[in-house]
């Protein structure tokens, strides 16, 4: 079982377990997490689904469309990515995102 | 084409499909777009018009075509324009909205903050005072020009509010808006010719770029957006390109003004067209936010945006030539029931309320989404905490404009707790 943590803004934590075949995003709003807006579903084209990535195992890279939603945010970091574009898959390793201050 | 007046409305489902005219504003003035647009996603996705008082152009109808537009930003570039007409080369206004990346990126981001969550936080306790302040003054148990006393009343005061424009004139700000966006070309000849459109263009810039000069170094804190601009050193120094400069401030005064405001108006409309869920809502104000989403996409205030082909390129089965105009049409995506589940229902509980098309989608998605947002769950948190009924007292008048859908006159009655 994969676990998820999320950092929130403030620094407070919270882990769960991650269901193989469901993206960060899909994790986050299944359990409850705030601070994840996902307003277009998963299709990376809204960008309210923002997360820095602190500590993973290997993912796969950013698409170009994944990229350029990335390229608009005024917070992007190194370690951005979009949570709907995480999905979980058998066997990876646990992961911890940081939540930005807001999506937009 | 059609010429069809009020009770005259096309039969959309006997017309030959080549003869459907998708360019006359007023299917939205009379309301009678529904057939149109079910019949295109249903039997011509993708549709060509040979000829409109803009020229020819492309109908991308299906909310899965439109997402994958939006997408292909090298395909279907924004640029020469996102609206139907193109610029007259006297005046090629820089905004990011017509700009592709990696341009668009560097812009857009230059100005995103001021709308950024962290500001709107400062403005929201002044745009709910003022939101207050104008329901106050609204009276009981008589009908009123919900459109005046309110939307444009409000929509004009939170502009001033952002710029810090100067009170007495603000009406000004609302004014050029509507200027702006007032062609007679869209507008089934209702409109203003182009050079007047110039002359209040011009009108604007020269007044902003005053207030520049007033703020610039006078130490005082980056509360609106002129200040907010000239704090950031990628935008320190816009004043000396006015063309990129009067760009940024049209897009705002436009993106935030139309759009919200006819929003405001819609919701009236539809809380009383379905009791249900102005019931639902006055049991829970927890659905606010909800309701605002389902308003948004009901009312799908900027009925499309415009794509250009870069290249030759075949789409839905159709062959689209360089330099082509794809008009998206959000309005019919926002009633695409093959995504939207009962699309003609007002649902504020409906899955994935926020997934609807009026901010658009991908790098261009509304810049301003979470201020219009705020705007709109601030005045239903405060109308529901004062009236105990919110009724028409009238039929709305709608406007007459190809890219705008919205109202001109919404006779209301309300009463107080």
């Amino acid at each position: 079982m994969t676990v998820v943590t999320f950092v929130q803004h403030d620094g407070s934590e919270r882990m769960v377990d991650g269901d193989a075949g469901l993206s960060l995003m899909e994790t986050a709003l299944k359990h409850d997490v705030p601070g994840i807006d996902a307003d277009c579903g998963g299709g990376a084209i809204c960008g309210t689904c923002h997360c820095f990535v602190e500590a993973s195992g290997e993912l796969t890279a950013p698409d170009a469309q994944e990229t350029a939603m990335l390229g608009l945010r005024p917070d992007r970091a190194e370690n951005s990515r979009l949570a709907c574009q995480i999905v979980i898959s058998e066997g990876m390793a646990d992961i911890k995102v940081r939540l930005p201050e807001f999506q937009m | 084409m059609n010429m069809p007046a009020v009770g005259n409305t096309p039969d959309y489902s006997a017309l030959p499909l080549s003869d459907l005219d998708i360019s006359d504003p007023r299917m939205f003035q009379f309301d009678y777009w529904h057939g149109l647009f079910a019949r295109l996603r249903a039997e011509a996705p993708v549709h060509f018009q040979p000829s409109s008082p803009a020229g020819p152009f492309w109908s991308v109808t299906r909310y899965e075509d439109i997402v994958a537009i939006e997408r292909n930003t090298e395909v279907f570039s924004s640029e020469p324009s996102i609206a139907i007409l193109d610029p007259e080369p006297d005046m090629i206004l820089k905004m990011f909205i017509a700009m592709d990346p990696p341009e668009h990126d560097d812009q857009r981001r230059a100005v995103h903050h001021v709308v950024a969550p962290r500001n709107l936080k400062e403005f929201e306790g002044l745009i709910r005072e003022r939101t207050a302040a104008v329901l106050d003054e609204l009276p009981e148990n008589e009908p009123f020009d919900w459109v005046t006393s309110v939307s444009r009343d409000l929509t004009t005061k939170m502009l001033a509010t952002l710029f810090d424009y100067p009170w007495a004139e603000r009406n000004n700000l609302t004014d050029w808006s509507d200027m702006f966006t007032n062609d007679e070309r869209i507008t089934a000849g209702e409109g203003v010719p182009r050079d007047v459109i110039v002359e209040h263009m011009t009108a604007c810039l020269q007044r902003f770029t005053e207030l520049w000069h007033e703020r610039k170094g006078d130490g005082k804190e980056a509360f609106d957006l002129i200040r907010m601009l000239q704090a950031d050193p990628n935008t320190a120094n816009m004043v000396d390109d006015p063309l990129t400069y009067m760009g940024n401030i049209m897009l705002l005064i436009v993106g935030g003004n139309d759009t919200t405001r006819n929003s405001m108006s819609g919701g009236v409309i539809f809380l009383n067209q379905f009791p249900d869920q102005m019931a639902k809502v006055r049991a829970n104000p927890d659905l606010i936010p909800a309701m605002v989403s389902e308003i948004i996409r009901f009312q799908t205030p900027l009925p499309h945006m415009r794509r250009t082909a870069t290249q030759d390129v075949s789409f839905g089965g159709q062959q689209i030539a360089k330099g082509d105009k794809v008009v998206l049409w959000y309005v019919s995506g926002n009633y695409d029931e093959s995504v939207i589940d009962r699309p003609n229902d007002f649902w504020i509980e409906r899955p994935n309320v926020r997934g609807h098309l009026s901010f658009g989608a991908g790098i261009h998605r509304c810049m301003g989404n979470r201020l219009a947002e705020m705007q709109l769950r601030i005045l239903w948190e405060e109308t529901l905490k004062r009236f105990r009924t919110i009724e028409l007292a009238g039929e709305p008048e709608r406007t007459c404009n190809l890219f705008i859908r919205g109202f001109t006159r919404l006779p209301v009655r309300v009463t107080r707790f």
